[in-house]
């Protein structure tokens, strides 16, 4: 069912709410990464807010649906969104990479209910939520096994062999999500490992694939509704994000991959989201 | 004397003793986990018959799953599997499995506690005419080192079965090592078995050294101390099948009666189970101890025998070991 106009002004008020939370958390972190989360809030408030069937009371509620986060290191933008939908408090999120903390710096399964996995070494997430789908799938049950990919990480064999598996078993009810922002520490994807064309690699090995606008909430969650219609074969998302979206002055710049804002860097962050209101999804839609 | 409580096979000294690879215990041993847990499913990674998942296979269909030449896959598939519910065994060689996929294990199933049973085949030199990069002798110090991980060598294929049942039956990740070639199955159906605890196999009366073993070296170790024995020299034999946790209480004890310990393995002696060995001893109660094993080399082609001979693993170079020892000052 289409979206309202306030369903989707409801979610990008969240999406604005947690990349707040996001600058928030890494100027108190001092360290962790900026731009992945940022460019993924969009993508993760419509996950945590319209997309998943989950009770952040009840973590471990068997009929929920499976959200991986392969690519690690953009926790901030999970945490912020987990928080945000009542898995705990949104204070907590001050405590991200301090010692004793439940939010690691890059996310462990066993600290922090409501994770599915532990990630950070790259390119191992799409291969556990196939594992999960697989079995899912031989015990008959409907849940829906979504993980979220960046871009960089589709240099690491591990992906290709998880791929490859994915499309040989016709795991319907896997759908990747790949953040496809263009960005890896070295610089732009394209120079450092080039990925195109990533559409025909994946057809290539038996997916279905779709294109959008990561940054557009509406237009995600059409995608996702997509997807899951398709019953013969995985589906992968390409969802272009913009590193760093809603601070301009951050966005694209690959140097902002792993550094956190200082403290006045932060407060200029937080105005700057806050003067765009509601509409940042829509900038570059 | 041999220890009657370890209810070793009538034949275990005898020319005729059966043989059979350690890996067939993986086979059948995953058809009886398969039996007992409907949630028991097998991996593997284009190597069915040769690992014996095949016999899984046959019994399982439709819990066996082939992954292609994709060990990594393997190992990260199979902890997204146990997170649903499943119990997952993985097989392949030991070389790639823990061998190429190491940070898969240590992130995904090592970190998450998953329940996953990583089952490494072909260990050791004894693999023979494949040579050395099919040779593993790391595996036991890789896993070892990682919290949490159960890492069992099994002496034979008998034992072997009773080692992939208990995997199967305990929660957490469990590392097995398998060999390759046929060696003696001396132990019996009736051998007692559990994970963590090590089995006297043979105590002279007044023991001067005892042999520490895991692996078929267990066998290699009990041959030597009866000819020791008609040399008469006295020697314990304590076969190790679980390297980690370490049954730290036999240990010590065989220790302390011997005053010597000689430990064996077709491992790197660097990591593996004579580390093991040597680490706990050298807090809880130093006193003269050697390792044979592989030092500090990888293998190479040639028969299993040969093999075993020329990295000096057989009986008779660990009754030399043990002669050198005595000889020694302590």
């Amino acid at each position: 069912m289409a979206l309202t106009d306030e369903q989707v002004h409801a979610l990008e008020k969240q999406a604005e709410a947690i990349r707040e939370t996001i600058i928030t958390m890494l100027v108190a972190a001092g360290s962790g990464h900026t731009a992945g989360p940022l460019g993924m809030a969009d993508v993760f408030a419509a996950f945590y807010f319209h997309i998943l069937k989950h009770d952040p009371a009840n973590p471990d509620w068997e009929e929920r649906d499976r959200l991986i986060l392969s690519n690690g290191h953009i926790c901030p933008v999970r945490y912020a969104a987990m928080a945000h939908a009542g898995y705990f408090p949104v204070e907590e999120c001050l405590t991200l990479r301090k010692f004793g903390s439940r939010l690691q710096g890059h996310p462990e399964r066993l600290r922090l209910p409501g994770l599915e996995t532990t990630s950070g070494p790259l390119g191992e997430g799409l291969s556990q939520a196939a594992g999960i789908a697989y079995a899912l799938r031989m015990d008959g049950k409907k849940n829906q096994v979504y993980v979220a990919m960046g871009d960089g990480e589709q240099n690491e064999g591990n992906v290709w062999e998880a791929v490859m598996w994915a499309g040989k078993q016709k795991l319907a009810n896997l759908t990747a999500v790949i953040d496809r922002n263009n960005i890896q520490i070295d610089g732009m994807t394209e120079d450092v490992m080039p990925l195109e064309s990533l559409r025909a690699k994946y057809e290539a090995f038996n997916w279905h694939v779709l294109e959008v606008n990561g940054n557009d909430i509406r237009a995600f969650i059409a995608a996702v509704d997509e997807a899951n219609a398709i019953y013969e074969k995985p589906v992968v998302i390409i969802a272009h994000t913009i590193p760093g979206k809603g601070v301009p002055e951050i966005e694209f710049d690959y140097h902002w991959h792993g550094k956190p804002p200082t403290a006045e860097e932060g407060k200029r962050f937080l105005k700057e989201i806050r003067t765009m209101g509601g509409t940042v999804p829509h900038e570059y839609a | 004397m041999l220890n009657n409580d370890a209810k070793l096979s009538a034949k275990v000294f005898a020319d005729d003793i059966e043989k059979a690879p350690i890996r067939d215990g993986f086979g059948t041993g995953a058809v009886e986990a398969g039996k007992a847990d409907p949630r028991v499913v097998v991996l593997c990674a284009d190597l069915a018959e040769s690992t014996r998942a095949e016999w899984f296979q046959k019994e399982f269909p439709e819990r066996f799953i082939e992954m292609g030449i994709a060990e990594q896959n393997m190992a990260t598939t199979a902890a997204g599997m146990a997170a649903a519910g499943k119990v997952p065994f993985i097989a392949s060689y030991a070389a790639f499995n823990p061998g190429r996929n190491y940070e898969q294990i240590r992130t995904t199933i090592a970190l998450n506690k998953a329940n996953v049973k990583i089952c490494g085949m072909h260990a050791g030199v004894s693999v023979g005419p494949d040579g050395a990069t099919h040779q593993m002798l790391e595996d036991l110090g890789l896993m070892r080192m990682l919290p949490g991980m159960t890492v069992i060598a099994p002496a034979d294929s008998e034992e072997a079965k009773k080692a992939v049942i208990a995997a199967a039956q305990m929660e957490g990740p469990v590392y097995i090592r398998f060999a390759r070639s046929a060696t003696p199955v001396f132990t019996t159906g009736d051998t007692p078995f559990a994970v963590g605890k090590a089995l006297t196999l043979f105590a002279a009366d007044d023991p001067k050294v005892a042999l520490l073993a895991t692996g078929p070296q267990s066998y290699a170790a009990l041959v030597a101390a009866r000819a020791l024995a008609a040399e008469g020299v006295g020697a314990l034999v304590l076969h190790v099948p679980t390297v980690k946790p370490l049954d730290e209480e036999a240990v010590l004890a065989a220790a302390t009666r011997a005053g010597r310990v000689l430990t064996v393995e077709e491992h790197q002696t660097a990591g593996g189970f004579g580390s093991a060995v040597a680490e706990f001893l050298s807090e809880k109660h130093p006193l003269p101890i050697r390792r044979l094993g592989i030092q500090d080399r990888f293998g190479q082609s040639g028969t299993p025998d040969e093999l075993i001979a020329h990295y000096g693993l057989d009986a008779a170079h660990i009754q030399d070991a043990v002669h050198a020892m005595l000889k020694s000052p302590q």
